[in-house]
C-alpha cells in the first residue's frame, strides 16, 4: 500500500469485498481505497461505458441538515438555488469563500424534513467544521458516518437496479427516492460522477455488503476502482476538487455558472457574491476548458499550456488518458482570451513543447436520463 | 535459460554481443498497469547508466525508465508506438524498449539475476 500508511487508513464498510475481489489498495483522503481491480483501469472504465461498473464511494461525506431553516442556512453558503428544489430533487452547488473560490463542491437534496448533503471525502472534516460555525437558529447538523454510498453507473445500471429496487428506473437524472433494500432504508439517487446514466446508492453500512456482493454477482456489472472513476468524469468533463477547482478558482472560472440560479445571480447573499457576480457579468479572467493533444502523450496536472508564439498562457489541471476518447484528453485553464473552442496551442510536456487543440468539453457524451 | 538481467528500478537486459536490449519487467507493467504512451529516445541518444532512457504511461501516471547499463541508444522499439500495450502483454518480448551498444559492460556484474530479482521484488511486499 502505497501513499499513506496502511495502519492509520480508514476502511469502508466494502474493504472485504475489495480484499476479496483482488483489489490494488491505496490511501485516498485517509482512507483504504481500491484504485483498480484485476481487470484494471482500461476494462474497468469500458465495461463502466458499455454495461455497468459498480463503485465504492463510501468515503464521501453524507451530512444532513434539518429544522425549518436548512434551506436558508445553506444559501447563505453556496451560490446554488436550494430554496427552488424540489422535493426529492437534488442539485449540484459549491461551498464558496469570502474570495469567491471553492471550498468544496457538493450535491444537496431536499428531503421531506430537511436537506442531505453529499460532499468530498478530503473535504468532509472541513466541511463539518465550516458548517458548525456557519450555520444558525434551529439548523441540525447531523454526519451521517455509519452511511455508505454505492455508485452503480452505466447504460446497464437502471435495468440491474431495477431488479433490486423496483421503480428506480423511473427516477429522472438529479432526483432521488426511498427503496428498501437488503432489509434497509436506502436513498436511491439518480446522479453520478461518470457522465453515464446511473445511481448512488445510500444505505446502512451494515446493508453494504450484501447490496454490494449482488450487485457485483451480476453479469452486467463490473466492480471499478478509482482509477476508472478518475479517467470517467475526466473525460466526461467533470471538475475533481483540489485539482481543477479549489479555494482560489471560482465557480465562474471553473465553467460552472450553470449551478447558480436566476434568483441567485440577482439577489446575492452567499459567500464571494460579489467576485461571483462581477464576473458573470464581465466574464473571468480565465477560464476551465478541455484541452486535447494531437499527438499521443498525455498531458498531466500541472503542465504549462502556451499560445503559438510560446507565450504560456496557463495550466492543466486535469490530464490523462481518455480510454472511450481513444487518446489523451486533458483539461485546464487558460486566459479568457485565449479560451476559444477550436484554438491551436502547445504543452510542454517533458520540456518540449507539443501541439494540442482547445476544445470543447465533455470528451464523451453524457447519458443521463432526462425523460 | 533466459539469462536477464535487473535493475532495481525494475528494467531488465538481455545480452547479445556488446548490444544491450532493454525492457521493463513484468512486476513493473503489473504496478503500472495499462500501458497507454511510451516516449523513446532518438537513436545515436548516450545514456548513463541510471539516467532517464525512456518515459513509460499509464491511465494513471508517468514513469520513467533508466537506463540499466551506460551505452548509445542504436534502436527502439517502433511498434510500442502504436501499441503500446505491447508492454503488458509481452513485457520481456515483443515489449522492448530500447537496445544500447554498451559502452562498459562490466555494469551487467551490477545487475540481478532472474532469482535474485524475483527475491528482491517478494521483498517488497505487494501491500
Amino acid at each position: 500500500m502505497s501513499e499513506e500508511s496502511a495502519a492509520d487508513l480508514a476502511r469502508t464498510p466494502l474493504y472485504d469485498e475489495h480484499r476479496a475481489l483482488g483489489a490494488t489498495l491505496v490511501g485516498f483522503a485517509g482512507y483504504a481505497m481500491p484504485v483498480r481491480y484485476e481487470p484494471g483501469i482500461m476494462a474497468e472504465h469500458t465495461r463502466t461505458r458499455s454495461a455497468a461498473g459498480l463503485f465504492d464511494v463510501s468515503h464521501m461525506g453524507q451530512l444532513r441538515l434539518d429544522g425549518a431553516g436548512a434551506v436558508a442556512a445553506l444559501e447563505r453558503l453556496v451560490p446554488g438555488d436550494i430554496a427552488g428544489l424540489a422535493p426529492a430533487a437534488m442539485r449540484y452547488t459549491q461551498f464558496t469563500n469570502d474570495d469567491g473560490g471553492i471550498l468544496d463542491d457538493l450535491i444537496a437534496t431536499r428531503t421531506e424534513d430537511g436537506l442531505v448533503l453529499v460532499v468530498n471525502a478530503a473535504c468532509k472534516d472541513a466541511d463539518i467544521a465550516h458548517l458548525g460555525e456557519k450555520l444558525e437558529g434551529d439548523v441540525v447538523l447531523t454526519v451521517l458516518a455509519e452511511r455508505a454510498l454505492i455508485a452503480l453507473q452505466g447504460p446497464k445500471a437502471a435495468a440491474v437496479l431495477d431488479r433490486i429496487a423496483p421503480g428506480c428506473a423511473r427516477l429522472p437524472f438529479m432526483t432521488t427516492g426511498f427503496f428498501a433494500i437488503e432489509g434497509a432504508d436506502a436513498l436511491v439517487s439518480r446522479s453520478g460522477y461518470t457522465g453515464e446514466d446511473g445511481f448512488e446508492v445510500s444505505l446502512p453500512d451494515e446493508a453494504a455488503p450484501a447490496l454490494w456482493r449482488r450487485l457485483a454477482a451480476d453479469p452486467d456489472v463490473e466492480p471499478a476502482g478509482l482509477g476508472a472513476r478518475d479517467s470517467l468524469r475526466l473525460e466526461a468533463g467533470l471538475c475533481l476538487y483540489g485539482h481543477d477547482i479549489d479555494e482560489t478558482t471560482s465557480p465562474v472560472e471553473a465553467g460552472l455558472a450553470w449551478s447558480i440560479g436566476k434568483r441567485r445571480r440577482r439577489e446575492g447573499g452567499f459567500p464571494g457574491a460579489e467576485r461571483i457576480q462581477s464576473e458573470l457579468a464581465e466574464g473571468p479572467q480565465r477560464r476551465r476548458v478541455g484541452i486535447r493533444p494531437d499527438g499521443r502523450a498525455p498531458a498531466r496536472e500541472g503542465t504549462t499550456v502556451l499560445n503559438t508564439k510560446g507565450e504560456e498562457i496557463g495550466t492543466i489541471t486535469s490530464g490523462g488518458f481518455g480510454p472511450t476518447a481513444g487518446g489523451p484528453v486533458a483539461m485546464g485553464y487558460v486566459a479568457a482570451e485565449a479560451a476559444e473552442v477550436g484554438r491551436p496551442v502547445s504543452l510542454l510536456v517533458r520540456g518540449r513543447p507539443r501541439p494540442a487543440t482547445i476544445v470543447k468539453l465533455p470528451f464523451v457524451p453524457h447519458t443521463y436520463h432526462r425523460p | 535459460m533466459s539469462g536477464l538481467k535487473y535493475s532495481k528500478d525494475h528494467e531488465w537486459v538481455r545480452t547479445e554481443g556488446d548490444v544491450a536490449t532493454v525492457g521493463i519487467s513484468d512486476y513493473a507493467q503489473e504496478q503500472l498497469g495499462d500501458v497507454v504512451y511510451v516516449e523513446l529516445p532518438e537513436v545515436g541518444r548516450t545514456v548513463a547508466q541510471s539516467e532517464e532512457a525512456a518515459v513509460v504511461e499509464s491511465v494513471k501516471a508517468a514513469s520513467e525508465v533508466y537506463a540499466p547499463v551506460s551505452g548509445e541508444v542504436v534502436e527502439v522499439n517502433q511498434a510500442l508506438e502504436d501499441e503500446p500495450a505491447l508492454v503488458n502483454g509481452e513485457p520481456t518480448g515483443a515489449g522492448w524498449f530500447l537496445k544500447l551498444r554498451m559502452s562498459a559492460p562490466g555494469e551487467l556484474d551490477g545487475l540481478m539475476d532472474e532469482a535474485a530479482y524475483a527475491d528482491y521484488v517478494a521483498g517488497l511486499g505487494e501491500d
